[in-house]
């Protein structure tokens, strides 16, 4: 299980990504990622282009490419529909290594790839260089309602907790000769589950509880001061603007 | 010049809960300023039912509760849970924030703290339990004796009036167990520390309350009452093994 608030994804760092506001990098990268994604396929200059600029990025954020190569592989699952794609495609052909593969299903995989990962890319640097307590304090800059930040704040706080529950709750059980292996052997995994709704929600009114003595009246306190200057807007932004002018020019460079 | 209100003054206190249980029966007792007082019990004796009445959480049926003078009742609740702080049991339920330090800032933010100055007490909480070394972990993060020392953390930095531990030293390995008292003495405030640690109590706190079936059933010098085994006996509480009642009267 991951380490919850220290998230595993995010890189402790001081560089100048770090640095940058949560609320402007998540816009810049859901623009940089609308950017790639309105970029005609046939322009592979441009995905060069914006492999370039996150390179760049990642190298001003300090993160690995090694570290960044693995956290691509969370794609893999989506892009296992994309390779079956020149497969099953119809339409004109064209052989590969002796294997006839459909073009229209080529270009649509390629499409597929090149896009997806450019877009996993981007959201991993922010990752890596955002802390979650940041993500959220940045969500609700950009106007997510208080409440939905504070349950997902909660949910990260707890998550090590109740996972570590589900630890001690299995191995109470494998020590006393529970040894699931067919379905009909699940109903001890599922009371456990049901216990673990009751104590997490009984967990649930102690917090409250907690809360409410000391001062809590229905609204968290604002602590981090997460404002940005219209410079750090400029600056962020000036990453996403620079992607929608290739995409442009590539529509315009069009046949 | 009048002498100033106790910390807490509890008078004839009686609460039922909801479901028609009786917890409280008439409970009364008054804790001076800067006197550190164990409410010992057994388990369901009614002892954290009684804490809860002295924030307000719940309020009682009969009888009052009075905090530095302020009567606990729901026009102020604000400044009666500024005035008393609770350490509740598993730190876990009480340190939700993403750090160290926003956690301690939560109680006086609510309070309508912010800048310099609610910096200021986070810092000083955090100093006063030794801990400002980790202002910037997540408490998940800390070690369990942390982490207690950490909620106590939260609650110091509304400068309670009175500060009141629920069973601080379970689960407290020896070394976080010493620790910890080192701390609780090393405060200047009044402290009711609930428990039934009775070496614990001994070491901390000069008087005690006994509470056993929803009253008071005892009031007193801690190792007056420790030393008294039919009284323990019937208050179910117990010395641990080894622990010799007779030599508590002679310190």
């Amino acid at each position: 299980m991951g380490a919850g608030h220290a998230h595993p994804l995010y890189l402790a760092g001081t560089s100048p990504l770090h640095r940058a506001r949560p609320q402007c990098k998540i816009a810049a990268s859901v623009a940089f990622v609308l950017a790639v994604v309105a970029t005609p396929r046939e322009a592979f200059w441009a995905f060069g282009v914006y492999a370039l600029a996150l390179a760049g990025l990642a190298a001003l954020g300090r993160v690995p490419f090694g570290l960044l190569a693995r956290r691509l592989v969370i794609e893999l699952p989506f892009l296992a529909f994309a390779v079956f794609l020149p497969v099953v495609g119809r339409g004109e052909r064209v052989e590969v290594l002796g294997v006839p593969l459909a073009v229209g299903g080529l270009w649509a995989a390629w499409n597929i790839v090149v896009k997806g990962t450019l877009g996993v890319a981007a959201s991993a640097i922010v990752a890596a260089t955002t802390p979650v307590a940041e993500l959220l304090g940045g969500l609700e800059r950009l106007r997510l309602p208080r409440a939905l930040t504070t349950i997902a704040g909660f949910m990260i706080r707890y998550a090590d907790v109740i996972a570590d529950e589900v630890r001690r709750m299995r191995i109470a059980r494998i020590s006393r000769g529970h040894d699931p292996r067919w379905i009909w052997q699940a109903r001890a995994v599922a009371s456990s589950a049901g216990t673990l709704f009751i104590r997490s929600y009984e967990r649930g009114e102690r917090v409250y509880l907690a809360m409410v003595s000391r001062g809590y009246a229905g609204s968290m306190p604002v602590l981090q001061d997460l404002a940005a200057t219209r410079a750090q807007w400029l600056a962020a932004m000036s990453v996403p603007a620079a992607a929608a002018l290739v995409a442009a020019t590539a529509w315009g460079l069009r046949p | 010049m009048t002498t100033p209100p106790p910390a807490l003054e509890v008078d004839g206190v009686a609460f039922a809960s909801p479901d028609g249980h009786q917890a409280l029966f008439g409970v009364g007792f008054s804790i001076g300023r800067g006197e550190r007082v164990a409410l010992l019990g057994p388990n369901g004796a009614g002892k954290t039912t009684l804490v809860l009445q002295c924030n307000g959480v719940l309020l009682p049926g009969a009888g009052r509760v009075t905090v530095a003078g302020l009567p606990v009742a729901s026009e102020h609740l604000r400044e009666i849970r500024r005035r008393v702080g609770i350490v509740f049991q598993d730190p876990d339920d009480q340190l939700f924030m993403p750090t160290v330090a926003e956690d301690v800032a939560f109680g006086p933010a609510n309070l309508g703290l912010r800048g310099p100055e609610l910096e200021t007490r986070v810092k000083a909480a955090l100093a006063a339990v030794g801990m400002e070394g980790h202002a910037g972990r997540p408490p998940h993060h800390l070690s369990f004796g942390q982490r207690r020392r950490v909620a106590v953390a939260t609650v110091l930095a509304m400068e309670p009036e009175i500060l009141i531990l629920d069973e601080p030293s379970s689960n407290l390995d020896p070394a976080s167990r010493r620790e910890l008292a080192e701390i609780v003495t090393g405060l200047d405030i009044t402290i009711l520390m609930v428990t039934h640690d009775l070496p614990y109590a001994l070491q901390l706190c000069p008087r005690s309350l006994i509470m056993n079936g929803g009253t008071i059933t005892a009031d007193g010098p801690t190792a007056a009452l420790l030393a008294d085994a039919e009284l323990l006996a019937a208050n179910r509480l117990e010395l641990p093994f080894g622990f010799d009642p007779a030599a508590l009267g002679r310190r």
